[in-house]
């Protein structure tokens, strides 16, 4: 995927946070704390853990489908997200030998059970991030991390960067369709040039922060963004989290799926 | 180069979660006693500058292939470290969230890999010797080519390491190692070069620029090496010491739980634990010159073979994952179908 189209998905998520579901109205820092509950419970399985994954999806569909957000969308960006987990992962079934007995007489090896676990995690972790953006807004998902005690400075930091970012990403796009003009094929895109034109960018960005800051100060600026929007933990939030906890803390302590299988087997076999 | 959740063990995602938010906190106090509310809206745009000057590519001469900037130097050099470091870990958290550029657990090992690397050490250590402010742009360049390089070269080291004492990668640590460093000297030599244009062009176009930062910030100057050092030594004997007890308990499941949950053993642990890991840097050194794969155990965070398991177990295993699939699939159905026949 080429940085435009990661460019554009921005604009995607960002409309996609503007819906009203019952997803949406939750407190963003309920999502918040639940985002990172899920994603350090699946994180915490061990290695050759494949199966009792499997129930954990339950978060991320029911994110989807209560907040209304594409199942495609979500799917395609998981597919064509860091390939790294997946390039470090894919040494496991050659460097891994034992097996490991799957069904009576079929044995597979035990490093394509770790690398089927690196991606299940890897599916897991990422739709869940982006759902959190999904379904919160960043400026949401900043607010309640400034709410949640991180330091004031690294958060305007975080709503600036967000704001300017489209409007800064316009800027280099206009510089890229100035510059392919005047070049030829791969002419013209060299290092040279490029530290030129970054350097352009750079001074521009550096007048552009200065108009903002005056606009600002008459804007009566004092150092710090509020917030305007006062929101409470509700109840719903409180039982949102209470639940989040014991549906991950039954799954990572009671073996669920085996369990289910076992029963289908008494009841079928 | 970015860390992946996947990848990642709680402990280790954690520990650099914990490690990465002090350093944000050191940072943002350390600004926060002397900064010009000028400098927010400077901070948070350049910010942005860096996501726009991403999507400017170039052809790396030779390969033919394109790169992009990565920032971390550049930011560094422009605003100093600790400006340098909250701006480059808002980016990297815009990656993350938008991206999915790794992920949330391990945007603590990024902001640690990418962010405190090229400012709290390249910049100082050796930007700042090396540059002296001068104007020549030989020295500009060398600085930058030193400093890109090293930082790429400890946070490549970093992901090595994060992603063994995790435990979920097979690669032994020498091939891994040699795997990842001599690609990142490359684009850490990249890096440079082009950082170093940028900073020639800025220099050329408007000096005033660069001097009117550096004196807006009196932070590099009187930022002990001593005091740096030494937090960093601190810093990493503490993480080595915790990472190497969490890695030595290599979580089994619900052993792990209980084991963590029944703490007061720390101490034996840490004793065992460190051991391993000296071994693995022992063996590092020594496996490095043939280049093997896969040494025969002692890897750190390495498991006992895999246990074969009994067979019913995992049958039932299968079913049951089937089972809950397709119950989870149904609800994401149904709730869908629902929702369209109301609206």
């Amino acid at each position: 995927m080429t940085f435009d189209e990661r460019y554009f998905d921005i604009g995607r998520l960002d409309r996609l946070s503007y819906g009203q579901t019952l997803v949406h109205r939750l407190d963003p820092r309920a999502k918040v704390i639940a985002t990172f509950l899920f994603l350090l419970t699946v994180v915490s399985y061990p290695k050759y853990e494949i199966v009792a994954l499997a129930p954990l999806f339950l978060y991320p569909v029911l994110l989807m489908t209560l907040g209304e957000i594409p199942v495609r969308f979500i799917m395609r960006k998981v597919l064509f997200v860091s390939p790294f987990a997946v390039f470090i992962g894919i040494f496991n079934p050659l460097l891994d030998p034992g097996t490991f007995a799957v069904l009576p007489g079929v044995h597979v090896s035990a490093g394509w059970i770790s690398f089927a676990s690196i991606l299940l995690k890897f599916a897991l972790t990422i739709s869940a991030a982006l759902l959190l953006i999904a379904t919160t807004s960043f400026p949401g998902v900043c607010h309640a991390l400034r709410r949640l005690g991180f330091p004031a400075l690294f958060v305007s930091q975080l709503l600036f960067l967000y704001r300017y970012l489209f409007v800064l990403a316009e800027e280099a796009m206009r510089i890229i369709r100035a510059r392919d003009m005047r070049s030829f094929g791969r002419r013209g895109t060299g290092m040279r040039v490029f530290g030129r034109v970054v350097g352009i960018l750079f001074l521009r960005t550096v007048d552009r922060a200065e108009r903002v800051y005056y606009a600002m100060l008459s804007r009566g600026f004092a150092g710090d963004i509020p917030s305007l929007r006062r929101s409470r933990m509700a109840p719903a939030d409180l039982m949102f989290l209470l639940l989040m906890a014991v549906f991950l803390s039954g799954l990572r302590f009671f073996p669920v799926t085996e369990g289910i299988g076992r029963m289908a087997q008494e009841m079928f076999g | 180069m970015h860390m992946a959740d996947a990848l990642l063990s709680p402990a280790v995602g954690t520990t650099l979660w914990a490690g990465s938010v002090a350093v944000g906190g050191y940072a943002s106090r350390r600004l926060r006693e002397r900064i010009d509310d000028r400098a927010i809206p400077l901070m948070g745009v350049l910010g942005a500058f860096i996501f726009a000057a991403q999507m400017i590519n170039f052809t790396i001469p030779g390969t033919g292939s394109s790169g992009h900037l990565g920032g971390g130097m550049i930011l560094a050099i422009f605003l100093g470290p600790h400006a340098g470091f909250l701006v480059m870990a808002s980016v990297l958290t815009v990656q993350a969230l938008f991206f999915a550029d790794g992920g949330l657990l391990a945007l603590g090992c990024n902001i640690w890999n990418l962010g405190i690397y090229p400012c709290y050490l390249a910049y100082p250590l050796l930007y700042k010797p090396l540059a002296g402010g001068s104007r020549s742009l030989g020295r500009i360049l060398a600085a930058s080519l030193a400093s890109a390089a090293a930082a790429l070269q400890l946070g490549a080291f970093s992901v090595v390491v994060e992603t063994l004492l995790s435990g979920k990668s097979e690669l032994p640590f020498g091939a891994f190692a040699l795997l990842m460093q001599p690609i990142h000297l490359a684009i850490g030599i990249v890096e440079g070069l082009v950082t170093a244009g940028v900073i020639g062009y800025v220099q050329g176009a408007r000096p005033e620029l660069l001097e009117g930062m550096a004196a807006a910030r009196p932070l590099g100057a009187e930022v002990s090496l001593k005091k740096v050092v030494a937090t960093f030594a601190v810093l990493a004997i503490l993480t080595g010491g915790a990472l190497s007890w969490f890695a030595s308990t290599h979580p089994d499941g619900l052993e792990w739980s209980v084991r963590k949950v029944t703490a007061g053993l720390g101490l034996k642990e840490a004793e065992e634990g460190i051991a391993p890991v000296l071994k693995g840097i022992q063996e590092w050194t020594a496996l490095l010159p043939d280049y093997r794969f896969k040494p025969k155990g002692g890897r750190p965070g390495k498991a006992a073979p895999w246990p074969e398991r009994e067979a019913g177990t995992s049958l039932a295993g299968i079913i049951g994952a089937a089972i809950v699939l397709g119950v989870i699939l149904l609800i994401g159905f149904g709730i869908r179908s629902c929702r369209r026949r109301e609206s």
